[in-house]
């Protein structure tokens, strides 16, 4: 415990006039990082469950590694697959240089949007919301692993400040703080997380990796919305060898990650199941009757495959702030949204990844959903009080 | 008497703003900000039309039956709409084409018959004058505010003058493109909104 009589002792420096005041925010948050906090309620009778938000996020985070891990191995098999020098390269080359190409962006994530709430906590004089854990973690998951570092950095800081912060901070969103990242990177700087040029990091990292001068790759919902006919379904796309956003392309390890949130009931199973459900009825609707082109022509089980399907559906559909929260309303949230993204990726050719935006539309619509599955069972409860 | 004009012409343009107090005018807000140069020109005619109208207004308000009064509004604010399309069309033809039918749907803007409605119609026509060009400018401000951050970062470029460096965009500094859409002015516009209440606290709701 020594750690903890640390913390003790220093602890006079951040308080009210100590020297370092102006970090306390920085110190709290670390505190209680490491620490349960020893603060009780002062009145009334409290009883809390031991599974707070902050052991939650910790479990969302342990959901998300194996597709981070997943996804740094898959960015140096990518490169090297590119430069046709797969067997040449053991499997701790290709984790190293996917490794080395993350971690910068996952850093830069964390930095800048801890430093947000950092700030904002230590101006509103409150305590450091925990929020931020799990969007930090999924941001560098959901966008290439190229994406310019200064681009990420600006996208987290409007997305922090203006989709989380003013309206109150952690709890208070009511859009998905890691999505408008993703969101502001798509609209402000679309060559950077669009087209066939950015899914392959093109040079070497460390001495690790090849320089790829002018390969491409396009991913498998690129090359459909490109072309005449959607790419053959392989077995690759479901263990994630194909190329994309640097955690979405391994159904797998997204398995095993909602394995973990169904069986904690972090996640809602009524929620995910029913984006699945909403997107396999619409592909195969498209399939039966949809326009002609190859995106309708894609079969129900290459739409879940490729993309952010299975990535936005397990994590992102499901983020209890930003969904519906009755338990009717998240059949409906969840059908919408798996409706939605097939949709937006079938009709709309310039859009060829609808999940995103999807579930973004459905976060709009979150609250009404709620706000009319509450008064039907008010209406209902009434006339049967009437009745009687 | 004096000082009541000094007030009108300085109120609306940072305590009373009809953008971000009354929340006037907000569609062209965002449709012609993403340029500086035609929001200054949007900002200068609708500062010409509600002084002018406003004058014009006043004078007349003792004669107008109240009943028909809006329908007059109107006629005066399109008749001064035109000609300064009219204007615009004659000597600066390149703006009048980037401004479109934001010019003539001046008279739909809420920061005219709000003004003529709530103070031509009560006060004489010299409180009126400085009141349309107080609340034109004011308008104006807050055009020039976000169409210089829009354009500036958006395209780099300042009434169409390159600012940004060539050596930023070769080092990988790229224009953001969201700046170019008008959710990014409803945006600045919010920022502004945020700023100009953390300015005057009795704005604040509880």
């Amino acid at each position: 415990m020594s750690l903890r009589n640390y913390l003790d002792k220093i602890r006079p420096n951040f308080d009210e006039g100590g020297k370092l005041h102006a970090f306390r925010s920085l110190y709290e948050g670390f505190e209680s990082f490491l620490y349960v906090p020893n603060t009780t309620a002062k009145n009334g009778v409290n009883i809390h469950d031991s599974f707070d938000s902050k052991r939650m996020m910790i479990m969302v985070v342990i959901a998300l590694c194996p597709a981070l891990l997943f996804g740094m191995y898959n960015v140096g098999y990518q490169n090297y697959a590119l430069a046709g020098m797969l067997d040449q390269a053991t499997f701790w080359n290709k984790f190293w240089f996917g490794f080395l190409a993350v971690l910068p962006r996952l850093i830069v994530s964390y930095v800048v949007g801890l430093a947000i709430e950092f700030t904002v906590a230590q101006w509103k004089h409150e305590e450091i919301q925990e929020g931020y854990l799990v969007s930090g973690f999924i941001i560098p998951l959901i966008v290439p692993a190229t994406c310019p570092l200064w681009i990420l950095a600006v996208a987290v800081a409007f997305s922090v400040i203006f989709a989380k912060e003013i309206f109150g901070g952690t709890g208070m969103n009511f859009l998905n703080v890691a999505l408008i990242t993703r969101a502001f990177i798509f609209f402000a700087y679309p060559s950077v997380i669009s087209g066939d040029s950015v899914w392959v990091v093109d040079h070497t990292i460390c001495g690790l990796g090849a320089n790829l001068d002018g390969m491409t790759a396009a991913t498998a919902l690129g090359t459909a919305s490109t072309t005449a006919a959607a790419p053959a379904f392989t077995m690759d796309m479901v263990w994630g060898f194909i190329p994309g956003s640097v955690g979405e392309t391994s159904v797998i390890a997204i398995a095993l990650g909602a394995l973990l949130l169904l069986y904690t009931g972090i996640a809602s199973w009524k929620t995910m199941l029913s984006v699945f459900i909403g997107g396999i009825a619409m592909a195969v609707v498209y399939n039966q009757w949809g326009p002609d082109n190859a995106m309708a022509a894609m079969p129900w089980y290459e739409h879940i495959c490729v993309g952010g399907f299975c990535f936005g559906a397990v994590f992102m559909a499901t983020d209890p702030v930003t969904s519906a929260r009755t338990e009717c309303g998240k059949w409906i949230y969840g059908l919408l949204i798996g409706a939605m993204a097939i949709t937006i990726r079938v009709m709309n050719p310039g859009y060829p990844e609808g999940m995103m935006l999807a579930i973004l539309l459905m976060n709009c619509f979150a609250p009404l959903i709620d706000y009319c599955v509450v008064q039907k069972n008010v209406n209902r409860r009434a006339s049967r009080l009437v009745k009687k | 008497m004096a000082n009541k004009n000094n007030e009108a012409l300085k109120q609306p343009i940072w305590v009373n703003n009809p953008v971000v107090v009354q929340i006037l005018g907000i569609c062209s807000a965002l449709a012609v900000t993403a340029q500086l140069k035609p929001a200054i020109v949007m900002g200068l005619s609708v500062t010409v039309i509600v002084a002018m109208s406003n004058v014009i207004i006043s004078l007349l308000r003792n004669t107008i039956p109240n009943r028909i009064r809006i329908i007059v509004q109107l006629v005066v604010v399109a008749a001064l709409v035109t000609i300064v399309s009219e204007i615009l069309k004659a000597f600066a033809y390149d703006v009048s084409v980037q401004l479109s039918v934001y010019i003539g749907l001046i008279i739909t803007n809420c920061i005219l018959m709000g003004r003529l409605e709530a103070f031509a119609m009560q006060n004489g026509p010299a409180a009126s004058f400085m009141d349309g060009i107080g609340n034109g400018l004011g308008y104006a401000a807050i055009l020039v505010v976000v169409a210089f951050v829009r354009e500036l970062l958006g395209s780099g470029k300042l009434l169409g003058f390159q600012v940004i460096p060539q050596w930023c965009y070769d080092h990988g500094y790229m224009n953001n493109g969201l700046m170019i859409m008008p959710p990014m002015a409803l945006i600045l516009v919010g920022c502004i909104i945020w700023f100009h209440r953390s300015k005057n606290k009795d704005l604040q709701e509880k």
